[in-house]
């Protein structure tokens, strides 16, 4: 009987409001029962999970992404140098989600530790994009955003440290926030660049990632970059906005950004326009310097965040004679080749040699690029960009290390910056979903998400 | 030119001293790790588990901010932390947090012998775990265990200028300082329990040429004498180079206890670049002066204004002075014994001579020692219920058995015997059976005076007043 309350097909379209609501009265833990049948069906393509949790218990399915612990479950990272590694804790996040009625039906893939944009540098093989499977997921949380876009969970965390919540967002079609600095809890989040990292919601609406910040936010005394800041993020969800100001990048219209990303800009101004509000060009030279300045501070806080990982304490040994040489081979083996690239580059940034001409330096590029940003919020509401200056490309088609960096072009500056910034859909190129970015002033999550939800709105109502 | 004269060492010091904090400096594991079972006092953030997050102790920073001012430094209100990064399977994160850009405190001094011996720079950072060799030592062992629980416990360093002229005020330095430390209540500075641990920087100026030696760093040395021994043998070592006209080669070298040498460990071209960068996970902890001045508050009397104070006050000399100083718990108990017999100088005198034998004779824990011990044996003496020989066994039996020395001389019926009549009974048996030597003594042999003292003193079993004694012979054998 309760079995036609909820079919599959039906499950698959669940915000995660619905979901909630659904729960209150999911004694027989249909949902998780739905998510783990739907995963099991899909994720033989599109290869979202690295675990599925068949014990999950029963309350809202939700998908972590597997660089954030679950007591009990393996953590991977996506790297084989996590074999077999049990979390001894939960994340702080985790422990929320719990706390109020979710349950987590898997771990979600990424690049390994998260470096990358694709997935493709996971060692449990890429994720396939739902609209597209001979295409990418996009990443690092490429994992969380297939998993969402293709309905197999109704809701999940990713990581963003460069825009790997953003970009596998933009590409899947999904919503992906990444919070300001300091907001959501890190304490359980296998760090890639601590003064970066965030983790953050990708849901299917705006509201969803505003009912989700409101559970994992909020300061952790376990975590001492947390701020102790009391913000409703779902304050404007629903409402109607005065008319604001919005600076569009003029670098959305750059070389490197694919004619038909820049068509769909045109057309999300005039639909600014359309509803009243006062859209600008602004010029945003320095951002030119984010992707640099993101590759030298970033490798240099993996070199030492990843130290950890040395074959002595947890996961994958490989024993050699002496001790140089079992930390040698089991770096080696463990570590695939775009890691061990950043871990190389951030060596030699922190070597003390080097350390005032680009750490040092990077640093200070880091600030002027806050200020700069700052500096536009004094003018203008929020920021508009592409999220990825592309959409998702085929599965093995760029090899090129700096290609693939430039990517991030336009997703970098937040984390630079530490600014909230949502990718939300905006229609397709062809079948392939494209990613408006809004970034804000850091601490405006709840206006950001806000002006979101009433531009997803509105988009309905317009059907763009 | 004298050798001793002619090469001057020139001594830095850096000492690490751990803080005696409730809880490790990142997390909330108990600092008190010395006595636990391995891994007993661990949790995810000091073993290092993917994921974990430092969060600093405020405690540690008072106790470091307090040792700041106890040394007169300045500190610094800005405080940030490091990460120096290596490989060592005692490190869990492979990288420990300190401070290498912004210390702590700056610029103090700490006086040895009358002169100030400036201390650069004292900053925080936690301890690294301890390893268990499978076999006698770490190149012949099968495998190594590693025990975590030290791992996160809150650390000072303290850099020293090279303003250390000999091992012997190196060693003095550090006396110093653990007097200090165990005062203000930071450390109790136990060098066998690793609580401090000292390393050295030591180069000779030949003062004929003017030219000075390269640094040595001198490791290992875990007591206040090996300090003293292994700079006294490396001094030797770079001056024997320098006469021979040897170049002093730039390393680092370990105090070796069974051969009473030092042994090169690494040299300066092998040295780890350690890639300080700011810790990401810790924003800067700045310090306002109100907390400051609280923790400046509850610093009491320091080891050096005390020692003038008891020289001043007491009438003792400063050699006597600073014995019963340098120990906190001493220089109270002292104190307090001053203030209820009124007798500094006697009091002095039974802590110089018979505590600290007991001291060195018996475990000092199991001593049992008071105040009033002392005030007890002294009046018993005063009223002349016992005589100094006999009290000095009351003390010792007061302190092995916890009875009071009043309580000992009314059990064992101790008391002197001081009857004029009785005395004089026993004397006059004494003299009689022994008619001889009294004709020997007054034949002018007065050495046997104290003969006939020791035979009184037997039959009465050594409780006769040692005073009436001589009287009552004197009369007899005199007259």
């Amino acid at each position: 009987m309760e079995e036609r309350v909820l079919n599959s097909e039906e499950f698959k379209k669940l915000t995660l409001r619905e979901a909630i609501e659904f729960a209150k009265s999911d004694d027989l833990g249909i949902l998780v029962k739905r998510a783990l049948e739907v995963i099991e069906k899909e994720d033989k393509i599109l290869n979202a999970f690295i675990s599925v949790n068949k014990q999950a218990p029963r309350g809202v399915p939700i998908g972590i992404k597997d660089n954030i612990n679950v007591q009990g479950i393996e953590t991977t990272c996506a790297s084989k140098i996590l074999k077999g590694y049990i979390a001894t804790y939960d994340a702080t996040v985790v422990k929320k989600l719990k706390e109020n009625g979710f349950s987590v039906v898997g771990k979600t893939n990424l690049d390994e530790f998260a470096m990358g944009a694709s997935t493709e540098y996971s060692a449990f093989g890429p994720t396939r994009n739902p609209h597209d499977t001979q295409r990418v997921a996009g990443g690092s949380s490429g994992g969380s955003a297939a998993a969402v876009a293709s309905g197999e969970v109704v809701a999940a965390l990713g990581s963003d440290t460069g825009g790997s919540i953003r970009q596998p967002a933009a590409f899947c079609g999904v919503v992906g926030f990444k919070p300001s600095y300091g907001l959501v809890s890190r304490y359980g989040l296998v760090a890639f660049a601590s003064s970066l990292d965030q983790i953050g919601p990708i849901t299917k609406t705006v509201e969803d990632s505003a009912i989700l910040m409101n559970i994992i936010a909020g300061k952790d005394e376990n975590d001492s970059t947390t701020v102790d800041r009391k913000i409703d993020f779902t304050q404007f969800i629903g409402k109607e906005l005065p008319r604001m100001k919005i600076a569009v990048a003029k670098q959305s219209f750059n070389d490197g950004v694919e004619e038909g990303v820049k068509g769909k800009i045109d057309e999300f101004i005039k639909f600014l326009e359309s509803l009243g509000h006062f859209v600008d060009m602004v010029d945003l030279d320095e951002i030119k310097y984010s992707v640099a300045t993101y590759y030298i501070i970033a490798p240099a806080e993996v070199s030492s965040n990843l130290s950890r990982f040395d074959g002595v304490k947890y996961g994958l040994r490989v024993s050699a004679e002496g001790l140089r040489e079992m930390y040698e081979r089991t770096r080696g083996i463990g570590f695939g080749d775009e890691v061990k690239r950043r871990i190389l580059i951030g060596t030699f940034t922190l070597s003390a040699a080097y350390y005032d001409a680009y750490f040092e330096k990077a640093q200070k590029v880091r600030r002027k690029i806050s200020t700069k940003l700052n500096s536009v919020f004094e003018q203008y509401d929020f920021i508009v960009t592409p999220t990825s200056p592309i959409v998702a490309f085929k599965i093995g088609s760029v090899s090129d290390p700096l290609v693939y960096y430039m990517m991030d072009i336009f997703t970098i500056p937040a984390n630079l910056a530490g600014l909230p910034a949502i990718s939300i859909p905006f229609g397709k190129v062809e079948h392939l979903p494209v990613g408006i970015q809004i970034m804000g002033p850091r601490f405006s999550d709840a206006k950001v998400l806000g002006f979101a939800d009433y531009i997803e709105r509105h988009l309905g109502e317009k059907g763009a | 030119m004298e050798k001793a004269n002619r090469y001057k060492p020139v001594i830095g010091l850096e000492i690490h001293v751990q803080l005696s904090t409730k809880t490790k400096a990142f997390c909330n594991c108990s600092a008190d790790v010395f006595d636990l079972e391995p891994n007993t006092s661990i949790c995810p953030v000091c073993t290092g588990q993917p994921g974990a997050l430092p969060v600093p102790s405020m405690e540690m920073f008072e106790l470091g901010v307090r040792l700041g001012l106890a040394l007169n430094c300045k500190i610094n209100r800005y405080s940030r932390f490091d990460r120096k990064n290596y490989f060592y399977p005692d490190l869990p994160k492979g990288y420990q947090i300190t401070q290498f850009f912004y210390p702590l405190a700056e610029h103090g001094f700490l006086e040895v012998e009358g002169k100030k011996v400036r201390i650069r720079r004292i900053h925080l950072e936690e301890d690294a775990g301890k390893l268990m060799h499978a076999g006698d030592n770490i190149t012949e062992a099968d495998y190594s265990l590693v025990d975590m629980n030290r791992c996160g416990v809150p650390l000072a360093e303290i850099v020293t200028e090279p303003d250390i002229e000999s091992p012997e005020q190196a060693r003095i330095f550090m006396e110093k300082l653990r007097s200090i430390l165990r005062y203000i209540g930071v450390s109790s500075g136990d060098m066998e329990k690793g609580a401090m641990r000292c390393d050295a920087n030591i180069s000779v100026v030949d003062t004929l040429t003017g030219k000075q030696s390269n640094k040595v760093e001198v490791k290992n040395m875990n007591s206040f004498r090996f300090v003293e021994k292994a700079l006294e043998y490396e001094y030797e070592r770079i001056v024997e180079h320098l006469e021979k006209g040897l170049d002093v080669e730039r390393e680092t070298r370990g105090w070796n206890l069974s051969t009473k040498t030092t042994v090169s460990m690494r040299s300066k071209e092998e040295a780890h670049d350690y890639r300080y960068f700011p810790e990401p996970d810790i924003p800067p902890v700045v310090l306002d002066d109100e907390f400051i001045e609280k923790i400046k508050a509850t610093i009491g009397e320091l080891p050096e204004q005390r020692l003038k104070r008891f020289v001043e006050s007491y009438g003792l000399n400063t050699k006597e002075a600073w014995a019963l100083v340098e120990d906190k718990e001493i220089g109270d108990l002292y104190e307090e014994a001053v203030k209820k017999s009124g007798e500094p100088k006697e009091v002095a005198n039974w802590f110089l001579t018979e505590l600290f034998r007991l001291y060195g004779e018996y475990e000092k824990e199991k001593l049992f020692v008071s105040a009033d011990t002392f005030v007890e044996v002294i009046n018993l003496i005063k009223d002349g219920t016992i005589s100094r020989n006999m009290a000095k066994d009351v003390f010792q039996e007061s302190l092995l058995t916890g009875k009071m020395p009043k309580q000992i001389v009314e059990e064992k019926g101790l008391k002197q015997i001081d009857d004029t009549a009785l005395i004089e009974q026993i004397a006059k048996k004494v003299i009689e059976s022994h008619p001889k030597e009294v004709e020997t003594f007054k034949a002018g042999k007065e050495g046997l005076f104290g003969f006939f003292v020791g035979q009184v003193m037997k039959e009465l079993k050594g409780k006769a007043n040692p005073k009436t004694v001589n009287e009552i012979l004197n009369k007899l054998l005199r007259n």
